[in-house]
């Protein structure tokens, strides 16, 4: 188990935000967590990054996330914000650099090879010819890319993406969720990643682990956590579900018949 | 995770045409060889140009070679008299280095609390540190009328440090009401309260203490007229310590700047940084302000005017501001002894003339990148 998450209970400003939750996600595998709108997704990832204090167990390559110094979790556990602070004016290369920071001493610099990572990551995301602009010249696209740059500039075996395509339309959204597939193919990274869109959890996420109210409500594979009835009972939609030719569930919203209109028809 | 090693990509940078070399080098925002010159030659020509002017006038050849002459194996007559001489040496060189230093430490303590704070408008002046510093310095004066030399910039630097503390804690207090953050605004307004709390706390004591008010007199307004050697001597080894701590925290400020939360997972303690940061650029403000009294706005313009004209990197900002701060301070102090001639104008006066407009730019200029 890559990450390894028991029994966890966390309170926010005297609020629980999570109880008992309970996470397992293999090495190399995808694993979305999807939840209405303040079901603590956030608060999950936060807390295996270590920001976040709890009672209950984190583990990450099986080893304790809290007992370990911040150096050693940022080789182990790179982290993409949901929205980043971007410092207007930094160029894409020296933010993308940022990764490297657990590799540099305190008081040190970068290394030849520090840098020589951080080009080969902006090459492979397709940014090297960015790689002078500043942050605030950027599309969308471009900075949930950048973003990403910084976090694989990390050399970390564990990615966490903090809803990686909100704001983004529909292409860009398909563009970083391959984007990502792709790496984690590659370089056989474990991906946690908090996303909104359902259809689109399950079109790339290995197991779905469904939040609601600070527990987990479902776990599984897509197929087996999306269902109408599931969907109904903690986000409150109504939807119908199909499936794709490989089975993966695909949501659509459903408008309410209401009185009248039916009948015009 | 990347295949091919570092030394395959070597390689092929050497062996790459200069131009594309150099369109590499500058997708990095580090501070060049260019720019360092730059400023060193308008630090060097800003003193040279503060020691040939003065109230004595004395010929401008005659300086020249007095110089010239304190270089090791040289030896030029300058034909200056031994009055001419002291006034060269033991009043106008002192005064001249003094102006160097106090604008150097200001600027660079300036460009670590805007670090710190994540913010342009952060200034040891509008943060309370100097008006801090100033009570520490006058309580120091007041109780202790035989103090030792070195009792004033302790006290001072105690004093900038319980300044910044107060308005950092009003701040963080006054934006917790109101909604997300409050940020900018909110820490400088806090700022201006603790200044001006902390300026009225140093006036009472120097009325409650009339019989030593010439002396506190003499410090608050004193600008860097009345320096000596021996103030020189007493600040250096401070302004030495906080120079290097924050010369070496310009790329741990840079990582500061995309948040503490990310900074944490990027392996970094934003505390730890913080508090080192902190400390170094209120211990440059003390140093400042226990020789030459309360000049506002020198933190505020250099770091700006270094950002827009060299990079916004912590790493150029910090050394620039250092050199362009002396010379600044330089040109400010030559403006505030020449242009009333034979009178002195208040240094202080003179930077607030300049950064009054200069923070509405700023702040302009805030308000532009917060709104995009």
């Amino acid at each position: 188990m890559t990450v390894l998450v028991r029994g966890l209970d966390v309170e926010l400003g005297g609020r629980r935000v999570l109880r008992s939750v309970s996470m397992e996600v293999e090495g190399g595998s995808w694993t979305a967590v999807i939840g209405p709108n303040g079901a603590g997704k956030s608060t999950l990832l936060r807390a295996v990054l270590g920001l976040r204090d709890g009672q209950g167990m984190i583990a990450v390559s099986g080893r304790d996330v809290r007992s370990m110094r911040p150096r050693q979790r940022a080789r182990l556990v790179a982290y993409a914000p949901q929205s980043p602070r971007l410092p207007a004016g930094m160029t894409v290369f020296d933010y993308a650099l940022l990764g490297r920071s657990p590799y540099i001493p305190h008081f040190g610099r970068e290394t030849a090879h520090d840098r020589s990572v951080t080009a080969e990551v902006l090459e492979r995301l397709d940014l090297a010819d960015l790689a002078a602009r500043t942050l605030d010249q950027l599309s969308g696209g471009e900075r949930q890319r950048v973003v990403l740059a910084r976090a694989l500039a990390q050399q970390t075996p564990v990615l966490l993406l903090d809803e990686p395509t909100t704001a983004l339309d529909i292409g860009h959204q398909q563009q970083v969720m391959e984007l990502v597939d792709r790496l984690r193919l590659a370089d056989g990274l474990t991906v946690v990643s908090t996303i909104h869109d359902l259809t689109l959890a399950a079109q790339y996420a290995d197991r779905l682990e469904l939040l609601s109210d600070g527990r987990v409500a479902a776990s599984g594979p897509p197929a087996d956590v999306l269902t109408r009835d599931t969907i109904a009972a903690h986000f409150d939609a109504n939807v119908s579900v199909s499936h794709d030719a490989e089975g993966r569930p695909l949501l659509a919203l459903e408008r309410p018949v209401r009185p009248g209109e039916g009948a015009a028809q | 995770m990347t295949s091919a090693g570092p030394r395959s990509r070597l390689r092929g940078l050497a062996a790459r045409p200069r131009r594309e070399r150099r369109a590499r080098r500058e997708q990095r925002a580090r501070l060049r060889a260019v720019q360092l010159v730059v400023a060193l030659v308008a630090l060097g020509a800003s003193i040279l140009g503060a020691l040939l002017v003065g109230a004595a006038g004395l010929p401008v050849s005659g300086v020249l070679k007095a110089l010239a002459d304190t270089v090791p194996f040289v030896h030029l007559d300058s034909g200056l008299s031994v009055v001419e001489h002291n006034v060269l040496f033991e009043l106008r060189l002192p005064r001249v280095l003094m102006a160097a230093l106090v604008g150097g430490l200001l600027a660079i303590a300036g460009a670590g609390y805007q670090g710190v704070f994540r913010n342009p408008l952060a200034d040891p002046y509008l943060l309370g540190a100097a008006a801090g510093a100033g009570v520490g310095a006058t309580l120091a004066i007041v109780a202790f009328s035989s103090a030792p030399d070195f009792a004033v910039p302790v006290a001072a630097f105690t004093g900038a440090i319980t300044g910044v503390l107060l308005a950092y804690g009003l701040g963080q207090v006054a934006s917790r009401g109101g909604s997300g953050g409050g940020g900018t605004g909110t820490l400088v307004l806090a700022g201006v309260a603790v200044a001006n709390f902390l300026s009225a706390v140093q006036t009472f004591l120097q009325q409650a203490n009339s019989q030593q008010l010439q002396r506190i007199f003499a410090w608050v307004l004193g600008g860097v007229g009345t320096a000596d050697w021996g103030q020189l001597r007493m600040v250096a080894p401070y302004a030495l310590i906080a120079v290097v701590v924050l010369l070496t925290h310009g790329r741990l400020l840079d990582v500061l700047a995309v948040g503490d939360e990310e900074a944490a997972t990027l392996g970094m303690s934003a505390a730890r940084v913080r508090f080192l940061v902190l400390l170094a650029a209120s211990l440059a403000t003390a140093c400042a302000v226990a020789v030459s009294g309360l000049i506002a706005f020198v933190g505020i313009v250099v770091p700006h005017l270094v950002r827009r004209l060299a990079g916004g990197s912590y790493r150029i900002v910090l050394p620039l501001s250092l050199l362009v701060g002396g010379a600044f301070l330089e040109l400010a102090d030559l403006v505030a002894r020449t242009v009333v001639a034979p009178a002195e104008l208040p240094l202080g006066v003179v930077t607030a003339f300049v950064g009054g407009p200069f923070f509405v730019l700023v702040l302009r200029a805030t308000r532009r990148q917060v709104d995009v």
